[in-house]
């Protein structure tokens, strides 16, 4: 299948090495400490934080640290055919798993000793990329609940086709076959904490769709860098701090 | 990253960070050594490995299931992670942890989206019926990195792994005819390429990196990266599931490494699995030899020693199965000896106690290339009938024998050999005849 076409469009028009159109709203879900919606093209993520609060199940408490949880849902109308899934999907285990290390590698959970974070991820609407959209959803939250992190955490996915690096992979690009890398940076630090990659990728190319990946991240971050500054500055001018 | 119920003190932690800044580790390998690594096999095709002190064992089973309705004509591979309470006070029976999830997933990911295992050649009837491939990896003691140990225990059992093959036939030929062993050599499972996991841990603040973690450096790591290589220089799976940020150029140069590291262990990998096929295939020839063997009377397998039995292969070469076949029609307690002669460790177990006796006949029996005729021929029977009361089994095999050697039948003879209790099967009866007759140097085992 031809995923790029000879004038060197792919399949939705973009090039090779742009990304989709972002958009991200921050204080969406009322009641959580914070959250965020994360859009990459047509994949949308809710993600709400709830934290820092006490340990509820007491025996988990670390006492030097914060304890961080994470977990990660797909909704059911998420994916083109409606599939309910359970708690013990494999695959939302995973991402779970990965999301939550990640994250902790940000928060600076030392200066929250003997409490909970609480991370929750939604996926509302599926189209590749769901788990750097996740990721990125989950850092806004944190820091619209205001939890001290090292650096923002920002994840964007790259892959091979038609030789070609492609940029932040659709679900139909995803299907096809080739490399699906996953890249979370630490953007001012420019240090990866999560990397993740299946199907076949030879050692040269792999640097290459990293590089990639890695630059998509970073133009993410100025994005929502740019949005969490807007947030705040409509928040500080609903509060009278800040004069127009 | 607190792992299970064992937690590590502080004291350890740094004990072993500033060790590692030493280039020393506590187990005394240097930072990028693989732990000593042992790949066994069993008789049912499953392999164990031995990391060091991490032991996992893998085993492939498959069935014949319905095709998945968008893949009609490509089998399966499904794996399932076993995380037994018993490798690890941390884990729990029953549902799978997060542990087990991602180990699981890595190694699927290695196998299945990288294509090394061909799933189309697992296609009996495209649309109606495919080979699911079920790879069943048990953790048996946990070390420290799970995922390498049982990526390799994945692959040996793969690789070793025989399917029943199945033709088409019926009156439609719709229907299909799954063939047993005996019938039809089992097929192995057409593997492209080997994906060899490597794991990395990351200590201090992501400036130290250690190759293949053991458990307590596991415990005390800050993140943990996966590269999953193969000799071709392709990398089919990376999997650093969060923890502390590295440098791009470190993950590259763990890239390098463990491509390094692959080559060695798919080495090693291939050179376990052929041992294992040797055996194997020396296991029929084993078994085809004693069948032929035991039908030429006096003709005694030797005690069981595997170079020998080579030998005698060339030997008794000429000799074709249907003689043995009207052996065993004329003379019914062969037919004892074959039941035992399947086992064919029995088999050997019955050869071994002969391993004290002189074997200068048993030498000189198999020289002898002449296709040994039927026991129970008329001259046995008028031999038999000379020997009057003395009518039990070992008189009869004793007649025979000298027929073979060409010898005249001499009562006297006979009359020496050492009375003989009731034989428990023909070889016993055979053994005790046989060592009377001394010829020759004494040949031993």
């Amino acid at each position: 299948m031809e995923f790029i076409s000879p004038e060197g469009l792919r399949l939705d028009g973009r090039r090779p090495h742009e990304m989709r159109q972002l958009h991200a709203e921050v204080g969406v879900v009322a009641k959580a400490d914070g959250s965020a919606l994360f859009e990459m093209g047509n994949t949308k993520v809710i993600a709400a934080v709830y934290g820092p609060h006490e340990v509820q199940i007491h025996s988990q408490q670390l006492h030097d640290q914060a304890l961080v949880r994470c977990e990660y849902s797909m909704a059911a109308f998420s994916t083109g055919e409606r599939r309910r899934r359970g708690k013990s999907d494999r695959r939302a285990m995973e991402l779970s798993l990965v999301i939550r290390q990640t994250l902790e590698a940000a928060i600076l959970t030392h200066l929250m000793p003997r409490s909970q974070i609480d991370i929750f991820v939604q996926v509302l609407q599926a189209d590749g990329g769901t788990r750097a959209a996740c990721i990125n959803a989950a850092s806004m939250a944190l820091a619209d609940a205001g939890i001290p992190m090292r650096d923002l955490v920002v994840s964007c996915a790259a892959g091979y086709l038609n030789s070609t690096p492609l940029l932040d992979l659709n679900y139909i690009e995803d299907s096809g076959g080739g490399p699906d890398l996953t890249v979370g940076i630490f953007p001012k630090l420019d240090k990866v904490s999560l990397l993740q990659m299946d199907s076949k990728l030879s050692t040269d190319l792999f640097e290459k769709v990293l590089t990639l990946a890695m630059e998509g991240s970073k133009a993410i971050a100025e994005y929502m860098r740019q949005m969490l500054l807007e947030n705040t500055q409509k928040l500080a001018f609903a509060r009278g701090t800040l004069k127009r | 990253m607190a792992m299970g119920a064992m937690r590590m003190s502080i004291n350890e932690k740094q004990f072993i960070e500033a060790a590692l800044r030493e280039n020393q580790r506590i187990d005394g390998r240097t930072p990028f050594d693989f732990r000593r690594l042992v790949i066994k096999f069993s008789k049912d095709d499953s392999a164990e490995v031995q990391l060091g002190q991490t032991r996992v064992l893998a085993v492939v089973s498959a069935q014949l299931v319905q095709p998945y309705p968008d893949r009609p004509n490509e089998g399966t591979l499904a794996i399932f992670t076993e995380f037994s309470p018993m490798a690890d006070p941390g884990f729990e029976p029953g549902r799978p942890g997060e542990m087990a999830v991602e180990l699981g997933r890595i190694i699927d990911r290695g196998l299945r989206e990288s294509k090394a295992v061909d799933t189309e050649s697992l296609c009996v009837l495209a649309g109606r019926s495919v080979w699911a491939i079920r790879l069943d990896i048990h953790i048996l003691d946990n070390g420290g990195n799970l995922i390498d140990a049982a990526n390799l225990a994945a692959l040996a059992a793969l690789l070793s792994f025989r399917r029943p093959e199945c033709t088409l036939g019926g009156p439609d030929g719709q229907d299909i005819i799954v063939h047993p062993p005996e019938v039809r050599e089992p097929l192995a499972l057409s593997i492209h390429h080997l994906p060899i996991a490597v794991t990395f841990a990351f200590l201090g603040d992501g400036d130290l990196l250690v190759l293949d973690p053991s458990l307590k450096e596991e415990l005390v790591m800050g993140g943990r990266l996966t590269i999953t290589v193969n000799i071709h220089g392709e990398v089919c799976g990376v999997q650093k599931g969060g923890g502390v940020g590295v440098s791009a150029s470190e993950l590259m140069r763990c890239l390098r490494l463990a491509s390094t590291k692959a080559a060695v262990l798919t080495e090693t990998l291939k050179k376990v699995v052929e041992v294992h096929e040797t055996e194997r295939a020396q296991r029929k020839i084993r078994r085809h030899h004693n069948f032929t063997a035991l039908s030429h009377a006096g003709a005694i397998v030797d005690s069981g020693v595997t170079e020998r039995e080579v030998e005698m292969d060339d030997a008794i070469e000429n000799t074709t199965v249907t003689e043995s076949k009207e052996d065993t029609v004329m003379l019914g307690t062969v037919k004892v000896l074959e039941e035992g002669e399947i086992r064919h460790e029995d088999g050997a177990s019955n050869f071994k106690q002969n391993a004290e006796d002189d074997e200068q006949e048993r030498v000189e029996v198999h020289k002898d290339e002449k296709p040994i005729v039927a026991l129970l021929t008329e001259q046995n029977i008028e031999a038999m009938e000379e020997e009057g009361s003395r009518g039990d089994l070992g008189n009869l095999i004793s007649v025979t024998a000298e027929t073979l050697s060409g010898a005249a039948a001499d009562p006297s003879q006979v009359t020496e050999a050492v009375p003989i209790d009731t034989p428990l099967n023909l070889l016993a009866a055979v053994k005790k005849k046989v060592k009377n007759r001394k010829k020759g140097a004494v040949v031993k085992d």
